[in-house]
């Protein structure tokens, strides 16, 4: 018998890792492939070797192109061979190789012989393979034979070309539209997957028509599609079309509903799963479409398979975040899954009770979670301590438990990114639950009595400084802070410097004190820690005289640093050291925006919303060279800001024509660039008359022509208006270009001497609110807004009407105001209801302007939106309102 | 891998050994382009699910926005990825697929070994369970046949074949019954 004979070998092996790849080479398995070359093949040696091959590419080895080459044409020998086990080595190498154009070309006609063969395997691999290594050019070729194989009696057959068809539509989307009859008769297959593949490829090929998709989805539906995995398809399919057929879902049933409805009856758990979560997604769903699909979902909850488990809780989490009330019926099952076997069931459990979770149920949750928290991996504790987060700020009165069941967790062992987390939200909730302030801060304090992140210890000496002189009793913290000088290293030592000057300026009391402690701090060993209490020292005024601290030095240790750091550096960089001291004014504070976005604004129309509203610094520079070269422009002072161009001429017309503004306090400029795309034209005398009759504020200073405009090169003429000094003011421009037209001769460049005067009608121009105002980013929002205080804040609401989808409506309203959204806040979470958008800039004048709005989306599709404005004078504060009001 | 639009996609299958090792792989998916980071993902997944029982029933993760759904025999590791967004049951479909058609084409002896000695015969199996990301079959016994559905040179005389090869072509036969 042979098997006592194979078992006796691999006991001379080496026992612990037997493997019949042992010690395989690359070189020497190169070698063998020789055996593709003999005359007598012999099958079994040669899928030996394919097989050792293919083994080396799975490995990860690679081949040089040589060594790639010679394989593939080694391989397309074995053809020869009858042997159908070698031939599917054959296949399947052909395809890891994936050979070069010019080397398909030598196993073409063998797979296309195979592809007629009588022996259906053959059909169906040569297909998918002659698919894959294939170009264009043969498609044509082998088209017929594809159509008949769509349609061909064997399922395996029809599959490989139909999945072929897939993935050829990418390429040669022309070709595989043809086939759409062969592909609509493979719906009707009998072979659940060919009729899944077929689904797949007719709707690819209409993807793009929307009315032939609805009219799939229409008969379908009513149809019988047996495969679930079709089912699956059609779902989607239909959700597609239940989405794009807009929001009807006032007057009464949703189309299709019924069909989704049904399908949670089907006997394929894949299917049914598919219909609970297409319903749970469709736009505004009510509750009563909701029941159904909640109900199945909760049935998967209590189910033995973790994959059915897992899949029902993850989209009732995601259901909880929208429809709460919807899945408060499965928190007894969600209950009992805190304990599952498998930790990411149990953390989305958790985070769904803790959604659904009311006020009584808080402190029980809390318990449980505890338990729970010491056996899971720390990404799910961040998520689970992430949803505690959310659930304190919707329920502030339990703040004691949250709040102490964080500082719990915050001593336990942890990495890096789950302390952060919990740092972080301690600071959320200090800085939004007025309560919960001084116990955060005495839990934040112990942290970094121990605490191992240099960054997470200076981020939250930072934090103290500055909500820790506003507490009842500042005194306490300072021993925290003090401690760090004595034992961190020096980086966390130097901001505790700061904070304790921080303490010092804010409470007179503490000042006495506060200077004995820097002063110990002036023999620190490193520079750093010195220079900064020496710093303070000064600065608080340390001259014995107890003296209330003066606003300047306020500003100076809690403004925010509002200058980008990248142009810190630049201007420091081109500071030549002489008698007059560097001058943090002079460094600019535009955020400078990506060269590519550039090109993108001079080379062809700004794209809406996505235009990228100030060139960069060095633009601006070259504009501001260019207009003091004017001597008109000369007493307009400095430059404010220039605007993007704006095309006023369609693309590819004779004339091609953009404006850019410039803005200055009392006057707007506009700076007209032409150009002539026409070669047998000279234009002379070249200017934009404007008719200002809808910008009656504005009036006419002066303008300059353009003595000549030649082919192809671009010329400028511009037009200056004076306005009231400081406002926003706003208006519209009709323009029209006028100049005189002297043909020239393209061949020798001749030009005619009479010119004819002619006109070109160009687009309407607009100078609106927020050309008014300069992107400038905060580094900190909080802050920032905190030092601008309320006086001069304005708040009001505003109705949108009903929008798109939330993040639209938050980008029309960020391009209306021309402010430069910071923090990330432009992005709004997909299915989100509510966001809130920080903006900040400056308006003319140099009035530091920062913005909170908060949108908010009700039943329908209406957008709410709060705007607050704060900024250093309330006139601009009513300003932006009114742009917002009038926008 | 070009994203089919709505379609279920597969970003890749593997099969690993006890200590994480390769045994066979296969990705449709261009988000691990070069091999370092394919092994770095494999040791990734690895680690993250060795301590888990996935032994009886297939277990499901969500790491790094993908979904995997993986089970273990013997000292063989099973895994299916697919997008966050994919529906878990047919990704867990592709992968009992995979097993069932593993367990049959070794002949219930699953292990490394097993597989090492067969890996033509699992690589044919991948080759058949997913075409560049799509779905091609689910069916365990289909898939095994459409791996095994060729006759290998069984009429040259037993003679002329090392013991080696007999027990081969033996156990092909065998296989080929059990599936009948």
């Amino acid at each position: 018998m042979a098997q006592p004979l194979v078992k006796k070998d691999d006991d001379r092996d080496d026992e612990a890792e037997y493997s019949p790849f042992l010690g395989i080479e690359k070189g020497s398995v190169l070698q063998e492939a020789r055996v593709f070359n003999d005359p007598q093949l012999d099958a079994r040696k040669c899928s030996q070797v394919i097989t050792k091959l293919l083994y080396l590419l799975n490995q990860g080895e690679t081949f040089t192109k040589v060594e790639a080459t010679e394989v593939f044409f080694a391989v397309t020998k074995l053809f020869q061979s009858k042997d159908m086990g070698l031939r599917r080595m054959v296949y399947l190498i052909i395809k890891e190789i994936s050979p070069s154009a010019d080397e398909v070309i030598i196993v073409t006609s063998s797979l296309m012989k195979d592809m007629n063969s009588k022996i259906d395997m053959y059909r169906a691999n040569a297909i998918r393979v002659l698919c894959r290594i294939t170009d264009g050019t043969l498609l044509a070729q082998i088209e017929r034979y594809l159509k008949q194989a769509i349609v061909d009696k064997n399922p395996v057959v029809a599959s490989a070309a139909l999945i072929s068809g897939i993935h050829l539509l990418q390429t040669n989307p022309e070709i595989v539209k043809r086939w759409s009859n062969e592909v609509q008769e493979a719906v009707q297959s009998r072979a659940a997957l060919v009729q899944f593949h077929a689904l797949a490829l007719l709707h690819q090929i209409r993807q793009n028509d929307r009315l032939a998709v609805s009219k799939l989805v229409t008969s379908l539906t009513r149809g019988s599609i047996r495969s679930p995995l079709a089912q699956c398809l059609l779902i989607r399919y239909t959700s597609q079309v239940i989405r794009e057929s807009g929001n009807n879902t006032q007057s009464g049933e949703r189309p299709f509903y019924d069909y989704l409805e049904s399908c949670l009856r089907h006997k394929s758990e894949m299917v049914i799963f598919e219909a609970a979560r297409a319903i749970t997604e469709l736009n505004s769903v009510t509750s009563r479409e909701l029941t159904p699909a909640i109900t199945v979902l909760q049935l998967f909850l209590s189910s033995s398979k973790p994959v059915l488990r897992f899949a029902a809780v993850r989209t009732l989490n995601k259901v909880a975040m929208t429809h709460p009330m919807a899945v408060t019926n499965c928190n007894i099952d969600m209950e009992s899954l805190i304990s599952d076997q498998n930790r990411s069931i149990a953390t989305l459990a958790i985070t769904t009770l803790l959604k659904t979770g009311n006020e009584s149920s808080v402190d029980r949750l809390m318990k449980q979670i505890t338990n729970f928290m010491s056996d899971i991996a720390d990404e799910f504790k961040i998520v689970v301590v992430e949803a505690i987060r959310s659930l304190c700020l919707k329920f502030p009165l339990k703040y004691r438990s949250l709040m102490n069941f964080l500082s719990n967790i915050l001593r336990e062992e942890g990495g890096f990114d789950y302390k952060k987390a919990i740092v972080d939200s301690i600071v959320i909730l200090i800085r939004d639950i007025p309560d919960a302030k001084e116990a955060g801060l005495l839990h934040l304090c112990e942290f970094i009595e121990d605490c191992e992140f240099t960054y997470l210890s200076t981020q939250i000496l930072h934090f103290l400084g500055i909500e820790g002189p506003k507490t009842s009793d500042p005194s306490k913290y300072i021993r925290y802070v003090y401690n760090r000088v004595h034992l961190e290293n020096a980086v966390v030592r130097a901001s505790a410097v700061s904070t304790l000057a921080k303490f010092g300026a804010v409470v007179d009391a503490l000042k006495p004190r506060i200077f004995v402690l820097l002063r110990r701090c002036l023999f620190d060993s490193d520079d750093e820690v010195r220079d900064r209490a020496t710093l303070y020292l000064n600065t608080l005024g340390d001259d014995g005289s107890v003296v209330e601290t003066d606003k300047d030095v306020k500003d100076f240790l809690f403004g925010p640093f509002d200058i980008p750091l990248v142009n810190l550096e630049t201007s420091l960089k081109n500071y030549d050291p002489s008698e007059e001291a560097f001058d943090i004014k002079s460094v600019p504070k535009e955020v400078k925006s990506q060269p590519l976005a550039e090109k993108k604004a001079t080379g062809k129309k700004p794209t809406g919303l996505g235009a990228p509203p100030i060139g960069p610094a060095s633009t601006a520079d070259a504009y501001e060279r260019m207009l003091s070269a004017i001597p008109e422009c000369a007493n307009f002072g400095k430059l404010f800001k220039s605007s993007a161009p704006v095309e006023l001429t369609e693309a590819e017309t004779e004339y091609a024509v953009n404006v850019v503004k410039h803005i200055f306090d009392r006057h707007v400029v506009f700076q007209y660039n032409c150009t002539n795309t026409i070669p047998e034209q000279l234009l002379e005398d070249v200017i934009v008359i404007v008719d200002a009759s809808e910008a009656d504020e504005f009036s006419e200073v002066f303008s300059k022509p353009l003595r000549s405009l030649p082919y192809d090169s671009p010329g400028q003429t511009f037009l200056a208006f004076e306005k009231p000094e400081g406002v926003p003011t706003v208006g519209k421009f009709s323009n029209v270009l006028k100049f005189i037209v002297k043909v020239v001769d393209p061949t020798n460049g001749e030009i005619e001497d009479d010119g004819v005067e002619d006109e070109y009608q160009l687009e309407d121009l607009e100078v609106v609110a927020a050309d008014y105002v300069l992107k400038v980013g905060v580094s900190n929002f909080r802050n920032a807004w905190e030092s601008l205080g309320p006086d001069c804040e304005r708040v009001d609401e505003y109705g949108l009407g009903p929008r798109e989808s939330l993040s639209e409506a938050v980008y029309t309203v960020i391009n209306l105001l021309g402010l430069q959204p910071c923090e990330g806040t432009e992005e709004v979470p997909p299915n989100s209801r509510s966001h809130t958008c920080l903006l900040s800039g400056v308006f003319i004048g140099n009035v530091k302007v920062l913005v909170r709005l908060s949108f908010g989306l009700d039943g329908s599709k209406d957008v709410a939106m709060k705007l607050a404005v704060r900024s250093e004078d309330e006139t601009v504060s009513d300003a932006i309102h009114e742009i917002v009001a009038s926008g | 891998m070009v994203s089919y639009s709505s379609c279920p996609s597969i970003k890749n299958i593997l099969l690993l050994d006890s200590e994480g090792k390769r045994v066979a792989v296969k990705y449709f998916s261009d988000e691990w382009p070069t091999n370092t980071s394919k092994i770095a993902f494999e040791k990734f997944v690895f680690s993250k699910t060795v301590k888990t029982n996935a032994r009886t029933e297939a277990e499901i993760t969500l790491l790094d926005d993908n979904i995997i759904i993986y089970k273990f025999v013997q000292d063989l590791h099973f895994f299916v990825t697919g997008g966050d967004d994919e529906n878990e049951i047919v990704l867990a479909s592709v992968l009992q697929g995979f097993f069932d058609a593993v367990t049959l084409l070794l002949r219930n002896n699953v292990d490394k070994r097993e597989a090492l000695e067969n890996l033509d015969l699992i690589l044919l199996c991948l080759d058949e369970i997913v075409d560049g990301g799509m779905i091609l079959e689910t069916n365990g016994p289909l898939i095994a046949e459409k791996v095994t559905s060729h006759s290998m040179d069984a009429d040259s005389p037993l003679s002329e074949q090392t013991l080696t090869q007999a027990w081969a072509t033996a156990r092909e036969h065998l296989t080929r019954t059990l599936l009948k």
